[in-house]
């Protein structure tokens, strides 16, 4: 299934156009498209940047795991995922996922199975920096 | 016999590691292997859990090692 899948982990500044186009196809009627972008505070303290770092080969083996899961489960045509790493300040981009489908339930869904289990199973982890310290995400109960 | 150990995220910091090789019995579990980290780096009982990796794949805990075993300390992981 990996020509239905683009899975991509970079250091490199992710691409909005990249992912539309790799799911963009004549046979469908639409594209969900979720882009995760770095929020300038959390719990009401103000963060400067998040740092993401990776187990990079079996970042890419779960990612593709989901993208290979989300074409069974849901009536999509194609997936994108693509994760960015080290240091991303206010807006920018740390997570890309597209689906396009025939008829766009399949695709929101998908999109929404996609990011949801990436939270949950993908070895990646970002580092939260503030003016007065950091503190890795998810770390601590 | 002889594992490669790998430390991610917050782990890297407790340990002051990022990879290094590791002695255990012929005979051990991850569950084991998670007990005797523990004691050999006792700043791991900071995170409140921490699965492992097996040779890139998440393992059981009854699941056995093998020699040479790349075995990843996994902490709650938080991308997106």
């Amino acid at each position: 299934m990996k020509s239905r899948t683009s899975i991509i982990v970079t250091s490199d500044i992710l691409n909005l156009n990249e992912c539309y186009n790799f799911v963009q196809d004549a046979s469908c009627g639409g594209i969900a498209l979720f882009v995760g972008t770095v929020r300038n505070a959390t719990k009401n303290k103000e963060v400067t940047l998040l740092d993401f770092s990776a187990y990079e080969p079996m970042a890419i083996k779960e990612i593709q795991k989901i993208a290979d899961l989300a074409l069974e489960k849901f009536d999509i045509h194609k997936i994108a995922i693509h994760h960015a790493l080290g240091k991303l300040k206010i807006g920018e981009i740390p997570v890309i996922i597209a689906v396009s489908s025939a008829h766009r339930k399949a695709a929101f869904e998908a999109c929404e199975f996609a990011i949801d289990t990436l939270k949950e199973t993908v070895p990646i982890w970002k580092k939260e920096h503030f003016e007065d310290g950091e503190v890795w995400v998810n770390a601590h109960p | 016999m002889k594992i490669e150990l790998l430390f991610f995220g917050i782990a890297t910091d407790l340990v002051g590691e990022t990879k290094l090789t590791y002695d255990v019995n012929n005979i051990t579990t991850i569950e084991d292997l998670q007990a005797s980290l523990i004691r050999s780096f006792p700043k791991l009982k900071n995170l409140h859990e921490f699965a492992i990796a097996v040779n890139e794949e998440y393992a059981n805990d009854g699941q056995l090692l093998k020699k040479n075993d790349v075995v990843a300390i996994i902490p709650p992981v938080s991308g997106g």
